[in-house]
């Protein structure tokens, strides 16, 4: 009976093993081309760079500055309106949250319920107003769209802290109080040390959106000046694509691979993020 | 119940309650008025504009109903409706049984199950825009062997959009499958057993019924996914390709959203007409959402 299962969790480990390799394909797929002379990429997809297609780190020299817009400079603007975005949200949604669930005035419960309507509505129903909203208070910077960010994804962030302040217990607070701490004091050296939990899950999954969004960026900042990584690769793809395929498979794959490195680090917080924050929603 | 936790916090309450309300300006102003900018003055005006001939809100003039009919008398939009409901339909149980199978081998101790996880989930991060190319490359180099290409043929294009959400959704809902798994309580499973349950029937009528709340879930966000999958639909194909329907071009792999998008583009007198179909889309997912919450909700077992 035992060694029957041993056998059943080999078979089960191998057809696991052969499925990795599947899924890594794609990946796999991208580094090899992007070793390639262009000719090649189209016509020798899955084969291996040999002698005559391999042209070492040329399709990445030639990537930087590939379609006349620096590919460190997309990046930069990619982490400044990430890591703007993501901190804004996390620490104003944590505020608002603790707020409504403490003071639960009629404001606040309205404007609980309209995060939660807010998270049923697709952002096609509000992108071309946004566009307009956003044009005419200047905010198509990369230094201003953070408040964008926070405007249409406060829902999400409003109603998981929620969900986690609710169950936080008062006497901690009040005993804070009764010791002479103000509210400011409060938030930020009792309660936001017990939202770490949920600040983790809900930065995981807001960095998540925001590094990989292409449509809000592409309708709100100003293109001629301002391009993140996914615009950037539909514009190559667009309008270079066919020119030079191997620069462009560079171009994809440098913007892979800081997540890739990033999620090897911290992939238990990022798997952990990802449960707690979808059984809370 | 809730009476009498609210008095109880009316004396204990009121000594956090009112000077956290004079935070007021801190707290709650800046995220609602960004909430203002970001959500509730596009929505509002999404939906006055939607009856509108515009090109920006300022020159809009209102024409009525004339937006939704003529979305409605679109054959692309028609088409795009057929698409993503197809779609949504076949990504939800493609995506949901494999993401559970996946889940329920990798929760029977077998070997390395941390690290096939973690290949897994990868594609997550990953940009669809950056996923719609890739895999571009690739059906086309297969394809390639037959003499054909992605956007030759619609078929190519739905099923190639099918397995690129697969391959990059599976590992997402895996996990919340696996965390759903690894609650079930462990007593049950005994008390199965012990009653002579074989594996499947403990699957069945023990496992199953304990993991319904990660179902709902899961089958949520597949169901709200597909219907605003964009970024993977606009990189793959693009719509391609393009026939000539009721006297209409359509593009033939195009779902509801990339359909807007395009609509908005043709010229400013489609500004009202993408506007209204965006007003008929977000009910359509609203309404959906609702209605799945409300039927799956009532299947999960009480604990």
């Amino acid at each position: 009976m035992k060694e029957r299962t041993s056998t059943a969790s080999k078979v089960v480990t191998c057809v696991f093993v052969v499925l990795c390799i599947f899924w890594m394909i794609p990946i796999f797929e991208v580094l090899i081309n992007s070793f390639k002379a262009n000719t090649f990429v189209n016509t020798e997809a899955f084969a291996l760079p040999n002698s005559e297609s391999f042209v070492g780190w040329a399709n990445y020299i030639k990537g930087m500055t590939f379609g006349n817009y620096p590919f460190l400079k997309a990046a930069g603007y990619s982490l400044l309106i990430t890591v703007a975005s993501v901190a804004l949200i996390l620490l104003c949604c944590s505020m608002t949250a603790w707020y409504i669930n403490r003071v639960n005035s009629r404001f606040a419960k309205l404007f609980y319920y309209l995060c939660l309507f807010s998270m049923i509505v697709p952002f096609q129903m509000v992108m071309f107003t946004l566009t307009f909203t956003a044009d005419n208070l200047k905010l198509n910077t990369p230094f201003t769209i953070p408040i964008v960010y926070l405007g249409f994804g406060a829902g999400l962030a409003i109603f998981m802290f929620s969900g986690f302040v609710k169950s936080l217990p008062l006497e901690i607070e009040e005993a804070a109080a009764i010791d002479g701490c103000g509210p400011i004091r409060t938030f930020f050296l009792v309660v936001l040390p017990m939202l770490k939990p949920t600040l983790i899950s809900v930065g995981i999954l807001e960095t998540m959106w925001v590094w990989n969004d292409y449509l809000l960026p592409y309708l709100v900042l100003d293109r001629t000046k301002y391009m993140t990584i996914p615009i950037l690769v539909q514009y190559l793809k667009g309008s270079y694509g066919t020119v030079d395929l191997g620069a462009t498979m560079a171009v994809i794959m440098m913007s892979i691979i800081p997540i890739i490195v990033l999620y090897l680090f911290c992939q238990k917080h990022i798997i952990k993020g990802v449960a707690a924050g979808a059984v809370k929603g | 119940m809730s009476k009498r936790s609210s008095s109880n916090a009316g004396t204990n309450g009121n000594l956090l309650r009112r000077p956290i309300r004079r935070c007021f300006p801190l707290f709650i102003l800046p995220t609602f008025l960004c909430f203002i900018i970001g959500f509730i003055w596009p929505f509002l005006q999404g939906i006055y504009l939607s009856f509108c001939n515009f090109n920006t809100p300022r020159d809009a003039t209102w024409v009525g109903i004339q937006n939704y009919v003529k979305g409605f008398k679109d054959p692309g939009f028609i088409n795009a409706f057929k698409n993503t409901a197809a779609f949504a339909i076949v990504s939800i149980i493609i995506i949901n049984v494999l993401a559970f199978t996946f889940a329920y081998a990798l929760t029977q101790k077998i070997k390395g199950s941390n690290l096939f996880r973690t290949v897994f989930f990868m594609p997550n991060l990953i940009g669809g825009v950056v996923l719609g190319y890739v895999w571009q490359l690739i059906f086309d180099a297969i394809l390639r062997r037959y003499n054909t290409y992605l956007t030759a043929n619609a078929t190519y294009g739905f099923w190639g959009l099918v397995i690129l959400v697969a391959w990059q959704q599976i590992g997402y809902m895996m996990i919340i499958y696996i965390a759903g798994l690894q609650a079930v309580p462990e007593d049950m499973m005994e008390a199965a057993r012990i009653d002579g349950a074989n594996r499947w029937q403990t699957l069945i009528h023990v496992t199953i019924p304990n993991v319904m709340p990660s179902i709902t879930i899961c089958t949520f966000l597949t169901l709200t996914n597909s219907f605003k999958l964009f970024d993977q639909n606009m990189a793959l194909t693009g719509g391609a390709p393009e026939m000539m329907i009721a006297g209409g071009k359509v593009k033939m792999t195009e779902l509801l959203a990339l359909n807007i998008f395009s609509t908005y583009n043709i010229n400013k007198n489609w500004h009202g007409v993408a506007q209204a179909k965006a007003v008929v889309f977000f009910i359509l997912v609203a309404v959906l959402a609702i209605a799945q919450q409300a039927a799956t909700r009532s299947k999960e077992v009480q604990q």
